[in-house]
């Protein structure tokens, strides 16, 4: 292979259209005769629908009609399906109407829908649009929720526990029994509101001749979205297209198949014209999903010499009111099964409860599940130090899972494809220079000022995955990837695949291996990506699976193009195809160089079948379906440090180091902005986010006003470096890279935050951890 | 009840009768059909909508249509000069300052009136500056990067 472009930090070949304005987003089109639905939203969290007075709305000016939920479900539109149903955990999956029929259920449930002639027109409609409630007890918290005497939200799911799940391997009490030394903590990883800067929108053609829709919607896998609509909206599978145009950001928010697209395509259908809606900032805090939400009561068993035996582990994971497309698999199989991390952990055991709560549905936010047991086996990890007096370097290094290039089981079942854990965190050491900053820490103390060192070594599980495990456990589809390699005569080459960036540069990750696999020019080669019609089916960007799973199918097409090609050569050459070989964009005899054709000269002639092998099918074009042998599991060592101004409880980041492992590299400008975006999610998750319900289960951070999100000025320059550990899951050795960032650096900053408090003796802090907080807690250990 | 404005959008003299309520980035991505400019938020916190009226970058969805009457506006459609992209776009082009590109117009905009004040920004003075404008993407490094190397090819 050429190794030209592949590995090079070529500029991406997406951005000029984004650059310029030319890009075009869902809320950039508009159709002849276009309408604009709004949404009327419930403002209680719990309540019966007494009744819904839409005449004087539907008299307004430029309205087209008001519809509620017994409209359309008298059009034959169902339950939004939940596609990830979680075996062995007896799951209650209760009816999720698109629009509230006689119950919400959350801030933000939907009630009805106006359509009118304008975006303008269609919200004063909505404003008009009468709905008395006979409100209901409401509850939020989910531990809560399953004590006797809370509000039920569902008829048959007692006590709102959807579904308990319980992960465990080796011998978890005997591990407590035997041990010198336990921790415990009670953890909340607290909800977050995705907040991709594109609000969400859905825009439906329907075609009543025809029985057809097309969808523009914000989707990160519109493949999925147009299964789940053939389940749920009457119109079968084929007559169904939907376009992801551009996409702007989704980190998890854009997957769900949501109930607006199934209202925009109804109201497409009964107005007899084109319907878009477009949610405002304040609905997409209600109405997109929200990710974790977790209370987690832990404990870590382990030995004096600071050798970790078990994890035992209860949580109740908030589910929201109703089961958004994956949900259910959050916090089991992307949690429950990673919770030694890249720890040698022999004893694992978890209990998971799924609990309903008056609150926004969560689902996959960037990380996904995987933030959730990092942070707690950090958290464990830390603990164990400053019980044994251990430096918590030490004790990481002492139970690293050894350097692997060829799978490791560990307790919860999982295999993982290959680490080197030590040599990612040594790496980081050696860049932070640990010993001069602990002396500097100590000299600073005495001055009474506060930097603190905190670290995250992680190893997760993406690339998701192969299918039958999908099926295994639970989730609805598969999770292979597919795509068509299409050489045109011209020797220029367009490809087709079925997965969906929305931001993550596939559009050049994808023309450079094609430029380096088959020697055409990287210009030469446009990636098509985001429409059911136009690309091949596959199960989307989510997952970190782009890439390490999509790459294998555009090789495997790869290898059919160059085999094909080979017996072109073959025969224009008068020789045996078994003589030919390949390098560098050339197909020549072996041992004579000089004998060659271009893959541009097979090009030519595949397409035009003048001088042709016989009862050889003329054109140059290859499909291929890729379905890994196993998931990916990338790593390495996140290191903070932070200093905390005691007066006013501000914490700031001066440093961070992060070490990562991705296997190869195919752009490393592309793989660093991925982890500089990764590490600012999660410090916010640390430091600033977090979704606060109050007693009610009203939504007290809806807008950017009240959820603060990263900024520019909060951060320094990261430190990153990489190691290079491939995995031979796939054929070019690559893991994911979208979510590593997110996963280790709320802890490496939460981390570094409680250290730096150490000598004020504060152990624990709930996050996010705000100047009122950090300062309060110093304030009560003063006293 | 609708109002008269005429402004000039991109060097072009347009002239409409809008609503009053009409906010200016439903004028110009609605009434000229200009999407390049976003809208991210409705508290004016996200900066996605961010135009250059009169050489001063306002977020474009706390702006009226009718208060923008006889104003220069430049939308991200306009700062390319005869096909040649300017230096902002070059260098965020460059530095990989994007990824879903959502916010880029708005902090491409912010950052040309940044410059314009403070030819010769630090780091610190850029993150500064970028504060009214959220990008939930890139971390912010690359943006930083690309706006000071923006910063030394306007300079040359």
């Amino acid at each position: 292979m050429s190794s030209r472009i592949f590995g090079s930090a070529i500029k991406r070949r997406e951005d000029p259209r984004l650059i310029t304005g030319q890009a075009k987003y869902t809320d950039d089109f508009v159709l002849p005769g276009m309408a604009h639905m709004a949404v009327v939203r419930s403002p209680y969290a719990h309540a019966k629908i007494k009744a819904i007075r839409t005449t004087t709305a539907a008299a307004m000016e430029g309205v087209l009609g008001v519809f509620t939920g017994k409209e359309m479900k008298d059009e034959g539109f169902g339950p939004i399906p939940c596609a990830w149903v979680v075996p062995n955990s007896d799951t209650k999956t209760p009816p999720y109407p698109p629009i509230a029929i006689d119950t919400v259920r959350y801030v933000g449930n939907a009630v009805a829908i106006v359509v009118a002639t304008d975006r303008y027109l269609a919200r004063d409609a909505a404003e008009a649009v009468e709905v008395d409630y006979d409100p209901l007890p409401a509850v939020a918290n989910a531990e809560k929720a399953t004590a006797k005497g809370q509000p039920q939200l569902h008829a048959d799911v007692p006590n709102n526990v959807c579904f308990k799940w319980t992960v465990k391997g080796g011998d978890v009490d005997a591990a407590f029994q035997s041990a010198d030394v336990t921790v415990k903590e009670r953890i909340i990883n607290q909800r977050l509101v995705p907040n991709a800067l594109e609000p969400r929108a859905a825009l439906a053609q329907y075609s009543s001749a025809m029985n057809e829709v097309t969808l523009w919607a914000t989707s990160q896998n519109p493949h999925i979205v147009r299964f789940l609509l053939s389940l749920d909206t009457g119109i079968p599978e084929q007559k169904i297209r939907v376009i992801a145009p551009e996409v702007g950001g989704g980190f998890g928010s854009k997957i769900p198949h949501y109930p607006e697209d199934s209202m925009v395509i109804f109201a497409s259908k009964v107005c007899g014209c084109p319907v878009k809606w477009t949610e405002t900032r304040s609905e997409n805090f209600r109405s997109t999903i929200h990710g974790r939400d977790h209370i987690q009561d832990v404990e870590m068993a382990a030995k004096k010499d600071g050798t970790i035996l078990a994890i035992r582990a209860k949580v109740w994971a908030n589910l929201g009111a109703y089961l958004s497309t994956a949900s259910t698999g959050i916090p089991t199989i992307l949690h429950g099964l990673m919770l030694s991390g890249a720890y040698d952990i022999k004893n694992i055991h978890e209990d998971v409860y799924g609990v309903f709560t008056n609150t926004t549905p969560t689902d996959a936010y960037r990380g996904a599940g995987r933030p959730e047991a990092t942070f707690m086996v950090e958290r464990l990890v830390e603990l164990v130090a400053q019980k044994l007096k251990m430096d918590p370097a030490d004790v990481r290094k002492k139970n690293f899972i050894p350097p692997f290039t060829d799978g490791h089981t560990v307790a919860t079942g999982l295999t993982y494809d290959s680490g080197n854990y030590v040599a990612a965190f040594e790496k980081a050491l050696k860049m932070l220079d640990y010993a001069g900053l602990r002396k500097r820490q100590a000299d600073l103390r005495k001055k009474g000022e506060h930097i603190g060192i905190g670290f995250c070594t992680y190893s997760e599980i993406c690339g998701l995955g192969p299918s039958q495990v999908a099926g295994a456990v639970g989730f609805g589809g598969g999770l292979w990837e597919s795509a068509i390699v299409r050489f045109h005569p011209s020797g220029k080459v367009n490809v087709m695949v079925g997965i969906s960036p929305h931001g993550q540069g596939e559009e050049t990750t994808f023309a450079q291996i094609v430029a380096s696999e088959l020697g055409v020019a990287v210009d030469d080669v446009e990636i098509t990506h985001g429409d059911t019609e136009r690309t091949p089916m596959g199960w989307g960007s989510y997952g970190s699976r782009s890439t390490p799973v999509g790459s294998g199918a555009l090789m495997g097409a790869i290898t059919k193009i160059k085999d094909k090609a080979k017996i072109v050569t073959a025969h224009l050459l008068e020789a045996a195809v078994e003589d030919i070989d390949y390098s560098d964009g050339r197909f020549f005899v072996k041992g004579s160089p000089g004998k060659f054709k271009t893959i541009q000269d097979v090009a030519l002639m595949a397409n035009v079948a003048w001088n042709y092998p016989k009862g050889l099918e003329p054109g140059l074009e290859a499909s291929a379906f890729f379905d890994p042998p196993n998931f990916v599991y990338p790593f390495g060592a996140h290191i903070a440090v932070v200093r905390v101004d005691v007066e006013t409880g501000e914490v700031r980041l001066e440093r961070y180091v992060a070490v990562d492992d991705c296997g190869r590299v195919i752009n490393p400008m592309i793989v660093e902005g991925q982890i500089h975006g990764g590490i600012v999610q999660g410090v916010g998750q640390a430091l600033w986010e977090g979704a606060v319900y109050d007693e009610n289960a009203q939504l007290l951070t809806g807008s950017l006003m009240d959820y603060a999100l990263p900024k520019a000025d909060y951060f320094p320059l990261f430190e990153l470096a990489m190691t290079e550990t491939p995995t031979n899951v796939n054929p070019l050795g690559v893991k994911g890279i979208g979510e590593t960032g997110t996963i280790a650096s709320t802890p490496a900053v939460y981390n570094a935050v409680m250290d730096a408090l150490a000598p004020f003796g504060i152990g624990k802090l709930d996050m996010p951890l705000t100047p009122e907080r950090v300062w309060r807690a110093i304030q009560s250990a003063r006293r | 009840m609708q109002y008269p404005v005429s402004v000039t959008v991109n060097g072009a003299k347009r002239k409409h009768n809008v609503d009053a309520r009409l906010l200016l980035v439903h004028y110009l991505r609605e009434t000229l059909g200009l999407t390049g400019t976003n809208v991210g938020c409705d508290t004016s916190q996200c900066g996605s909508c961010t135009v250059l009226m009169d050489g001063k970058a306002v977020k474009s969805c706390t702006v009226l249509a009718v208060q923008a009457e006889g104003a220069k506006i430049m939308t991200i459609e306009g700062l390319a000069e005869n096909g040649k992209l300017h230096p902002l776009q070059d260098a965020f082009w460059e530095k990989h300052g994007l990824q879903c590109g959502f916010c880029t117009p708005g902090m491409i905009l912010t950052a040309h009136n940044l410059l314009e004040k403070n030819p010769k920004p630090s780091d610190a003075q850029i993150r500064h500056g970028l504060e009214g404008n959220l990008c939930r993407c890139t971390g912010y490094q690359n943006i930083v990067a690309a706006v000071r190397e923006a910063a030394t090819r306007m300079k040359a």
